[in-house]
C-alpha cells in the first residue's frame, strides 16, 4: 500500500499518564486525513512526536516507506513534513516575505538576497490563490491571513505533508470556507494533509478519512464518506452525544439585567471613537441572550463594562433594579452576578494555583472558607471535592493538580464549576465553548441551560454561529459597538444573521 | 507532588553552591597555588575553627540579611521586584537610632518601640513605591531605586545636622542608649564573645510569621494570587492597588526591621554618613534568589550566606583578599538565577536514572 507517512505503535508516556498508547496512524499520499479526538486525547503529543519535538518510547516511524527517526523538526523539515501550529509562530514586525524566508534566508557575499524568494513565493502564491502581499507587515494583516503565511512557509520549504493544528479555531465563517478550498487545492497538487480537529462539520467538508484517538488509545480509522457525524462522535467520546442543545422554549420572567444607554470611549492615545455606543438592552429571568458578532465589535468592552473590568463612561448597568455601574468586581460577584470570562489562562484561572485554590477564587473570604483571616484549607478541600465529582472534573491528582497542568476541557469546566455554584441571577458567559471537544461543549451546554431553567438570566456571547443559533432564546447582533439587531433564533436564519453581522443591514429603530 | 517541586528547588540551590565555591576555588589556585587547598578549607570550616564566637558571629551577620531576604522574597512572591530594600534598611535604621539616642523615657521598653519605629518607617519608605505603581502606573523597580537614593541621603542630611544625633569625630551617629540594644536572650553565655542577640531570635520568627502569612491566610492568597496572574486576581474581585501597597508596605517594614538589628545590636554599629547605599539590601536580593523567596528557604540562605562571608574573614589570614567570597557569592546567585534551567536538568537526570533503573529491573 502506499502509505507517505506512518506511525507504527506509537507509545509516548509522560509522568502519571499514557499520552499515546500503542497508536497507529497511517496517511495516504494526497490524502486529507483527519486526526478527531477530544482535548487530552493525545493528538498534539502524536503530532509532536512526528515533528520531532517528542521521542517516542515505543513505536516506529516511516517516512515513504523507510524507517526514520526524527529527532527534531530540522529532521521533519528534512523528510518534507511541515506544520502549522494553533497559535502562530510568526514575527509581527516583520513583512509577510520575511517572515516566510526567515530561518531559510538565501544569502549572496553575507548579504540577504530576497529577490529569488520573492518570486518563489509569489509563484506558490498564484499558484494556490493564496492572495497575500508580501511586503505587508504581520501585524497589518488579519488572522486568516496570517494562517496563510503560515502555509506559505511550508510550501516555500518544499514540504509535502502538511499538518494543520486546529486551523479553524481563529478564523471567521468566510476564512474557514476559504481554508477549505485552500486544502483541497493543496491536496489536488499532490501534497497530503493532517488536518487535526475536533470539528465535526470541517471534517465531513474536507477530509477522506479519518482516524480516531481516546485518551491516548487508537480507536479507529474510517472513511468520512461512509461515515455520518453521529458515528464520529460517538467514536471520539465512546458514548452517544446529543448534536443539538436539548431546551424547552423559554419562559423569561422578570428583567435581571437592564443596561442603559452604555458607552465605552476608547482609552488608547489620540482614539476619540466610542467602542461601545450608545447601547442599551434587557435580560430576563430564564432566558439565554445572546450577543452575536464578529470578532472585535465591541463584544469584549460590553463584557467588561457588564462584570466591571473596565467603567463605563456613560449609560447605566442594574442588576435586578440595582444600579451597579459604580460598583466594584467584588460587589458584582457577591451580588448575584457570575462571569465565564473569554480567556480562561488570563482571568479565568491561576494557573499556578491548585484545582481547588481556583475553585474559591471569589470565595476564599466567605465565613465558610476562612477562619479569622486564615484559609480553611479541609472546609476548601471539602468544597473542592464536591464540585469536581458533581462536574466531573477531571485532574491527574484531584483537588490539588495545579490548574497549568489541566486539560483545556477540564479547565473549563473547573470555572463553570466555579461560577455556576454561586447561583447567579445573571451569568455573563464569554465563548464558554471555545477550543473544546463536543463531549465537553455538550455537557457546558446543558449546564448553562439548567441554570436558565433554574431562573438565572443568561448572556452569552459567543462568536460560533452554530452556538449562537442552538443555545439561545434571543439574538442581539452587535456591529462596531451598537446593537443592530435584536432577533428570534427561530425566525431567523444564519443568511439573515449574517448579513447583520457584516453591518449591512440594520433593524429600523435601532 | 509539592514535596517534590520543592526537594528539586533545593537541588537546584544546592547545585548553584558547589558551582560557587568551585569557581571560589578556582581563583585561589590562580592567585596563591600553595595556599589554596588551606584557604579552601577556611571558607568551609572556617567560622567553626574559632569556638563557639565563630558559630556566633555567623548568626549575628546573618540576622540583618536574612530580613532583608524575606523583604525581596516576600514582594517576589507577589509579583513585585523590591529592589528599594536598602533605602528602606538605612530609613528604618535611622529611626531605631532617633528612638534609641531620644527614647530613654521608654526605659527598659525602649529597644521594643525603636524596633517598632523601624518597621513603621521602613512600611512607609516601602509603600512610597507601592503608592505610585498603583495610582500612577510607575514601574516599581525605578522608584524603588529612587527610593534608594532619597532614603540614604535624607538619612546623611538628618544625621549630620542633628547636634544630638550626629557623633562629628567620627563621621558617624551617636551611640544609641544601653536600654536600646536589643538583649542577649542567653545567646551571650552559649556564643560566648560574639555578637549575636536575641535579634536572631527575632528574624527567626519573622520568617515564620511570613511563611504563615504566605501560605495559610486568606491575604496571602490574594497577595499570590496577585503575584501569579494580575489579571485574575483582577478578574475575581481582588483589590489590586491595596494589594501592592501593603505588600511594599511590608516589604519595608521587613527592610526595615533588618535595619533597626543591626544598629540596635550593641556591637559599635553607627550610621556612617558616606554616599553608598546599604549593601544589606543587595545582599537581601541574593539572599532571596538563593531561598528560591520561600520564607524559610530564605532563613537557611540567610545563614549560609552569612556563614561564607564569615569564613572569607579568616581567609585573610593565609594573605588572600575576602573579595573571593564577594566573587564566589556572585557565581552562586547567578547560578541560582539559573535555577529553572537547574530544575530541568535535575528532572532530566532523574529521569534517565529511572530509566535505568527500570532497565535494570528487565
Amino acid at each position: 500500500m502506499d502509505y507517505i507517512i506512518e506511525m507504527l505503535d506509537i507509545t509516548k508516556e509522560f509522568p502519571g499518564i499514557i499520552a499515546n498508547d500503542h497508536i497507529t496512524l497511517q496517511i495516504k499520499k494526497g490524502e486529507i486525513h483527519a486526526l478527531l479526538g477530544e482535548n487530552g486525547a493525545g493528538k498534539s503529543t502524536l503530532m509532536s512526536v512526528l515533528f520531532g519535538l517528542y521521542q517516542p518510547e515505543g513505536g516506529c516511524i516511516k517516512v515513504r516507506g523507510k524507517e526514520v527517526k526524527i529527532n527534531n523538526p530540522l529532521d521533519a523539515n528534512a523528510l518534507g513534513i511541515g506544520m502549522v501550529h494553533q497559535h502562530f509562530k510568526l514575527v509581527h514586525n516583520f513583512t509577510v516575505l520575511q517572515n516566510i524566508v526567515l530561518g531559510n534566508e538565501d544569502t549572496k557575499h553575507g548579504l540577504l538576497e530576497m529577490k529569488a524568494a520573492r518570486e518563489k513565493v509569489m509563484a506558490l502564491s498564484e499558484r494556490y490563490h493564496l492572495a497575500v502581499d508580501p511586503d505587508a507587515q504581520i501585524q497589518d494583516i488579519t488572522v486568516g491571513m496570517q494562517q496563510r503565511v503560515e502555509i506559505l512557509k511550508m510550501l516555500y520549504r518544499d514540504n509535502d505533508i502538511l499538518i494543520f493544528d486546529e486551523p479553524t479555531a481563529v478564523l471567521t465563517p468566510q476564512e474557514i470556507d476559504e481554508l477549505m478550498n485552500i486544502m483541497k487545492e493543496l491536496v489536488s497538487e499532490g501534497k497530503s494533509i493532517i488536518f487535526i480537529t475536533h470539528k465535526l462539520n470541517e471534517i465531513k467538508a474536507v477530509a477522506d478519512r479519518c482516524s480516531v484517538l481516546r485518551r491516548g488509545k487508537y480507536i479507529g480509522t474510517v472513511d468520512v464518506a461512509e461515515t455520518d457525524k453521529q458515528a464520529l462522535s460517538e467514536m471520539m467520546v465512546g458514548h452517544k452525544v446529543n448534536l443539538t442543545v436539548d431546551k424547552e422554549a423559554a419562559k423569561p420572567g422578570e428583567v435581571v439585567l437592564s443596561v442603559e444607554g452604555l458607552t465605552v470611549k476608547d482609552k488608547k492615545q489620540g482614539h476619540t471613537k466610542d467602542i461601545i455606543k450608545n447601547v442599551s438592552f434587557e435580560v430576563r429571568e430564564g432566558e439565554i441572550v445572546c450577543i452575536a458578532g464578529i470578532d472585535g465589535n465591541g463584544q469584549t468592552e460590553l463584557v467588561e463594562a457588564v462584570t466591571g473590568m473596565i467603567h463605563a463612561d456613560e449609560g447605566s448597568i442594574r442588576v435586578k433594579g440595582e444600579d451597579v455601574t459604580k460598583k466594584s468586581i467584588r460587589y458584582r460577584n457577591t451580588h448575584g452576578m457570575s462571569h465565564i470570562p473569554e480567556d480562561r489562562h488570563k482571568h479565568g484561572l491561576v494557573l499556578d494555583y491548585s484545582l481547588e485554590e481556583n475553585l474559591v477564587l471569589q470565595d476564599y473570604f466567605e465565613k465558610r472558607f476562612q477562619n479569622h483571616g486564615f484559609i480553611r484549607r479541609d472546609a476548601v478541600n471539602a468544597y473542592a471535592n464536591e464540585l469536581i465529582e458533581k462536574f466531573d472534573i477531571r485532574s491527574g491528582q484531584g483537588a490539588v493538580t495545579k490548574a497549568r497542568s489541566m486539560s483545556g476541557g477540564n479547565q473549563q469546566k473547573a470555572i463553570i464549576a466555579r461560577e455556576l455554584s454561586k447561583n447567579p441571577k445573571i451569568l455573563v458567559a464569554v465563548q464558554p465553548t471555545r477550543g473544546l471537544d463536543v463531549g465537553a461543549i455538550e455537557f457546558i451546554h446543558s449546564q448553562i441551560v439548567k441554570e436558565r431553567d433554574a431562573g438565572a438570566g443568561v448572556l452569552l456571547v459567543s462568536l460560533e454561529l452554530d452556538e449562537v443559533m442552538n443555545l439561545s432564546d434571543r439574538i442581539l447582533v452587535i456591529y462596531e459597538g451598537e446593537i443592530v439587531a435584536d432577533l428570534d433564533p427561530k425566525e431567523t436564519t444564519v443568511q439573515e444573521l449574517g448579513l447583520y453581522m457584516a453591518g449591512s443591514k440594520k433593524q429600523e429603530g435601532r | 507532588m509539592k514535596k517534590k517541586i520543592d526537594s528539586i528547588g533545593f537541588m537546584s540551590s544546592l547545585f548553584a553552591i558547589i558551582v560557587g565555591l568551585l569557581v571560589g576555588f578556582v581563583i585561589l589556585l590562580v592567585s596563591n597555588p600553595a595556599d589554596a587547598g588551606a584557604g579552601f578549607v577556611t571558607i568551609l570550616t572556617g567560622p567553626l575553627t574559632h569556638g563557639s564566637k565563630g558559630v556566633g558571629q555567623v548568626f549575628y551577620y546573618a540576622t540583618p540579611i536574612i530580613l532583608t531576604g524575606l523583604s525581596v522574597g516576600f514582594a517576589f512572591k507577589t509579583g513585585l521586584f523590591n529592589i528599594g530594600a536598602s533605602g528602606q534598611f538605612i530609613v528604618g535604621a535611622f529611626a531605631a537610632v532617633v528612638v534609641g539616642i531620644k527614647g530613654e523615657a521608654f526605659g527598659s521598653a525602649q529597644w521594643v518601640v525603636a524596633l517598632l519605629a523601624a518597621v513603621l518607617a521602613g512600611a512607609v519608605w516601602g509603600a512610597i513605591p507601592g503608592l505610585v505603581k498603583a495610582y500612577f502606573n510607575v514601574n516599581e523597580v525605578i522608584a524603588c531605586i529612587m527610593t534608594n537614593y532619597i532614603g540614604m541621603y535624607l538619612v546623611n542630611y538628618l544625621v549630620s545636622t542633628n547636634k544630638d544625633l550626629y557623633d562629628k569625630i567620627h563621621n558617624y551617629s551617636k551611640s544609641v542608649a544601653n536600654t536600646a540594644n536589643i538583649p542577649k536572650m542567653g545567646l551571650d553565655k552559649v556564643f560566648e564573645g560574639s555578637s549575636v542577640n536575641g535579634g536572631f531570635f527575632i528574624a527567626v520568627i519573622t520568617a515564620v510569621v511570613i511563611f504563615i502569612l504566605l501560605e495559610k491566610t486568606t491575604f496571602g492568597y490574594e497577595l499570590k494570587a496577585a503575584g501569579f496572574n494580575k489579571d485574575a486576581s483582577k478578574y475575581a474581585g481582588m483589590n489590586e492597588k491595596r494589594n501592592i501597597i501593603l505588600s511594599m508596605a511590608i516589604a519595608g517594614a521587613l527592610s526595615g526591621m533588618a535595619g533597626a538589628l543591626l544598629y540596635l545590636a550593641g556591637s559599635g554599629k553607627h550610621i556612617e554618613i558616606v554616599d553608598s547605599l546599604a549593601a544589606e539590601g543587595f545582599t537581601g536580593i541574593s539572599v532571596a534568589l538563593l531561598g528560591l523567596s520561600n520564607p524559610i528557604g530564605v532563613l537557611l540562605a540567610g545563614i549560609f550566606i552569612a556563614y561564607i562571608t564569615a569564613g572569607g574573614f579568616y581567609l585573610q589570614l593565609l594573605n588572600f583578599s575576602t573579595e573571593i567570597i564577594d566573587i564566589i557569592i556572585a557565581v552562586i546567585i547567578y547560578f541560582s538565577a539559573f535555577s529553572l534551567f537547574v530544575r530541568v536538568f535535575i528532572t532530566q537526570l532523574k529521569k534517565r536514572r529511572e530509566e535505568k533503573q527500570e532497565g535494570g529491573k528487565k
